[in-house]
């Protein structure tokens, strides 16, 4: 049991650490946000140039071959930084669904131009009624002849309006909420027939809405099995939603030290307000709040990920305790900031904003537990006679 | 970043559960299950037994205590196996006194008879040990303490009053906190620690009884109690150092993972057979969310411990990090205790095991789990109050 990175993680770490560094100070994120983009295809090179883009992918297709460890790290590095481009939708989530349902192929084809950073998919999945619910999709997929007809919407997609490619779930087969007849597949973002709807979040990411109106899609660019998408969406996306609690975990550190600074050297009273005991106290939660969030992504990243069940209850776990911290802590930084803390100048509003968008991302607090107590609660029928309540 | 077992953990997993197995007596099982149902008092073989079976194996009395003192110098891993195999077969908490605090200070402060006379007990469990520390004006302000020992030759004369003291009934030491310099320019400066038998003239023990009728603390008195000198630990007015080390030692196996996660699991069945709007309660959305709450606080609970017991691999002693587990810990055992009670409805209210009444009503099973809820209320109190181990974090680690 240990909790060291290998020697490459570390590298890996040291390597995310100074491009954030030197590439991402403070006005320079806020000139990227900023510009009409909303990311710089500058710094998506040197990603691909550092060897990031392929960080997730098989080694035979050009990639590093990374384990979750590998994911945390970059994702919590972005998250200190607050990085905007889309690597977690287009790599991790994006680039997961090809990994994961290619045809050789395809993923000889695709993963290289992914790595190298030419190509950029994102995956088009929620619709307005679907809320957290991946398999909820009214976008539907008709057959003709060689080729599928898509019609329907998809709703905040992230990095759309910088991605070169979509992966849209439509239905094939079955009812709107089913979890069969459910397929993927890839265009070219610029096909006739989709209309995207670009706008900046309030976390200043950018997302869009797309229309699909009569998309013609050849049967050559399904991934996947047809009607069969479903168990791999709800896999990658798991893997999806540990790195964005990776990510998260990164901003809570960053406001909890940034937090715990302020209040050292804001003085009112005649003394800094950091030697007001109500203010240490709050201090030590927002700490203990980080130090158990940071926890319960250990334990979703070293948890056995190839059974389904296991990652399940582990990724919901992890994004339910994580998303709790998130409001605590995140609110409590605010807070603790003062009139420092509500406006936009300062940079502590703008790890806020991000953070709790995150703890939407995937599906929020009530959703996880949801899934993690349906997953975990039911009759008990055995009954330990020899037991009793005992802590001591 | 791996938290899988090496084999040989496991092997020394299958060895602790084999021993557990092989060796813990049913009829201790029996007698300590059937007295905590009744809300009964454990006698002194109740909690030495399962003490004294493992001081004679391996050093497993004291799993961290360093070989060359006779304990077991498990790796971290180890110590966690050992402390989740113990609690998953509910095998009897071991008396913190002597293993956790007293005897570290002694391997570490004491001299070489000290170690002699001392340390062979406190690891077969035949001594019998309890804590000097609080007195009624020093609570969470410690050094404010009062009880004066004053040197007249080869001995000290103790007098004044420790309380809290737990298990002072049974107890054949106690190891005290005690002023030796009342001019010292802070009162942390003029305190000593001593070592004192129970037995020696002057001592009166009285018992508090807590709000579940159990007597587990008590009022210790000291009248002009006569201490041999060579029963000061380490230098004179230098016992606040020691006290500090003691309370790191005493707060580091105060998480109880094992242990909570184990109530849960007993949670879980209790729920399956108690009933609300006419269906198991378990299926009720609302105590459902309550259970996965504490489940996921103990979920990352039991990783920030691990990660504490990793960094603590280096052989460096347990730092102020540890009052981070002991805030959690007591937090998610009184949440657990909370949810225990509240599974049982109306069964809650019996008070068995009193004078009044000494026969079982409703199910075998909710028992004394309000008592144990009442009686919990202690965990946030005691071991430096929750509000103690925050000062401890703001000053020591966010150096506030």
């Amino acid at each position: 049991m240990n909790f060291d990175f290998t020697e490459e993680q570390t590298l890996l770490d040291n390597m995310v650490t100074s491009f954030v560094r030197d590439n991402y100070d403070w006005d320079t994120r806020c000139n990227i946000v900023k510009s009409e983009e909303g990311w710089k295809e500058e710094n998506w090179k040197q990603f691909a140039e550092l060897g990031l883009l392929g960080v997730p992918f098989e080694e035979q297709y050009g990639g590093l071959g990374g384990k979750p460890t590998d994911l945390m790290i970059v994702m919590e590095q972005f998250g200190k930084g607050l990085v905007v481009e889309p690597y977690l939708p287009s790599i991790i989530l994006a680039g997961g669904l090809i990994s994961k349902l290619g045809t050789e192929t395809q993923k000889n084809e695709i993963i290289p131009e992914i790595i190298s950073g030419h190509r950029r998919y994102v995956f088009a999945y929620a619709e307005p009624q679907s809320r957290f619910d991946l398999f909820d999709i009214k976008t539907s997929a008709n057959q003709k002849n060689e080729n599928y007809i898509i019609n329907g919407f998809k709703s905040v997609v992230f990095g759309a309006s910088s991605a070169t490619h979509l992966i849209i779930a439509a239905r094939t087969s079955d009812d709107q909420r089913s979890k069969s007849g459910i397929t993927l597949f890839l265009v070219d973002v610029k096909s006739d027939g989709i209309t995207l709807q670009n706008y900046p979040t309030i976390d200043e990411y950018r997302a869009s809405e797309v229309v699909i109106e009569n998309l013609n899609v050849s049967s050559e660019n399904i991934l996947g099995n047809v009607n069969d998408a479903y168990e791999t969406i709800e896999e990658v996306v798991d893997i999806s939603t540990i790195a964005a609690c990776s990510e998260a975990v990164g901003i809570l550190q960053v406001l909890k030290d940034s937090t715990t600074e302020y209040c050292k050297n804001r003085k009112q009273f005649g003394q800094p307000i950091s030697k007001n005991q109500v203010i240490q106290h709050r201090l030590v939660d927002m700490m203990i709040e980080y130090e158990q969030a940071k926890s319960i992504l250990y334990m979703a990243i070293t948890a056995d990920h190839s059974n389904s069940e296991e990652r399940q209850k582990a990724t919901s776990a992890a994004k339910a305790r994580i998303g709790k911290a998130i409001k605590s802590l995140g609110e409590s930084s605010i807070q603790l900031h003062g009139g420092m803390g509500v406006v936009d100048e300062y940079n502590v509003s703008h790890y806020f904003k991000r953070a709790t968008m995150i703890g939407v991302l995937f599906g929020n607090v009530d959703y996880h537990m949801k899934r993690y107590t349906d997953l975990t609660q039911s009759n008990i029928d055995t009954f330990d006679k020899d037991s009793s309540i005992s802590l001591s | 970043m791996d938290t899988a077992f090496s084999t040989e953990d496991k092997k020394f997993q299958e060895e602790v559960r084999d021993f557990i197995k092989s060796s813990y007596p049913q009829e201790l099982r029996d007698s300590i299950n059937s007295k905590r149902k009744l809300g009964q008092e454990l006698s002194r073989d109740d909690l030495t037994a399962w003490h004294k079976i493992l001081g004679k194996h391996n050093g497993w009395s004291a799993p961290s205590w360093p070989k060359q003192y006779g304990g077991a110098e498990l790796t971290p891993t180890q110590k966690y196996i050992f402390e989740q195999e113990c609690a998953k077969a509910e095998c009897q908490y071991i008396m913190p006194f002597g293993i956790n605090m007293v005897g570290p200070v002694i391997y570490t402060f004491g001299n070489d008879k000290q170690k002699e006379q001392h340390l062979p007990g406190i690891l077969n469990g035949e001594t019998f040990w309890c804590q000097g520390y609080s007195e009624p004006g020093s609570g969470s302000d410690l050094a404010s303490l009062k009880t004066s020992a004053v040197k007249e030759g080869d001995h000290y004369i103790v007098n004044g009053q420790k309380t809290w003291t737990t298990m002072a009934q049974y107890a054949d030491w106690i190891f005290c906190l005690v002023r030796t310099n009342p001019n010292a320019e802070k009162p942390q400066q003029g305190i000593s620690f001593l070592l004192i038998d129970m037995k020696t003239p002057g001592i009166t023990v009285r018992p508090i009884k807590l709000m579940d009728g159990s007597h587990e603390v008590n009022e210790t008195w000291f009248d002009n109690v006569k201490v041999p000198v060579e029963n000061l630990i380490g230098q004179e007015n230098m016992g606040w150092t020691y006290a500090k080390f003691l309370l790191a030692h005493e707060r580091s196996g105060i998480a109880g993972v094992a242990r909570s996660k184990k109530a849960i699991e007993r949670i879980k069945q209790i729920a399956s057979s108690e009933m609300s709007y006419g269906e198991p309660l378990i299926q009720d959305p609302a105590f459902k969310a309550k259970i996965a709450a504490a489940e996921l606080e103990l979920s990352a609970l039991e990783f920030t411990e691990l990660r504490t017991l990793a960094k603590d691999s280096a052989g460096k002693g347990p730092g102020p990090e540890s009052s981070l587990l002991k805030i959690k810990g007591t937090d998610i055992q009184q949440s657990v205790t909370e949810l225990a009670m509240e599974a049982v409805g109306y069964y809650a209210n019996p008070h068995l095991g009193t004078t009044l009444s000494n026969e079982y009503v409703g199910p075998e099973y909710a028992t004394n789990l309000s008592g144990t809820y009442f009686n919990f209320r202690k965990a946030s109190i005691y071991g430096g109050s929750n509000e103690i181990q925050r000062n401890i974090i703001a000053k020591m680690v966010l150096g506030l």
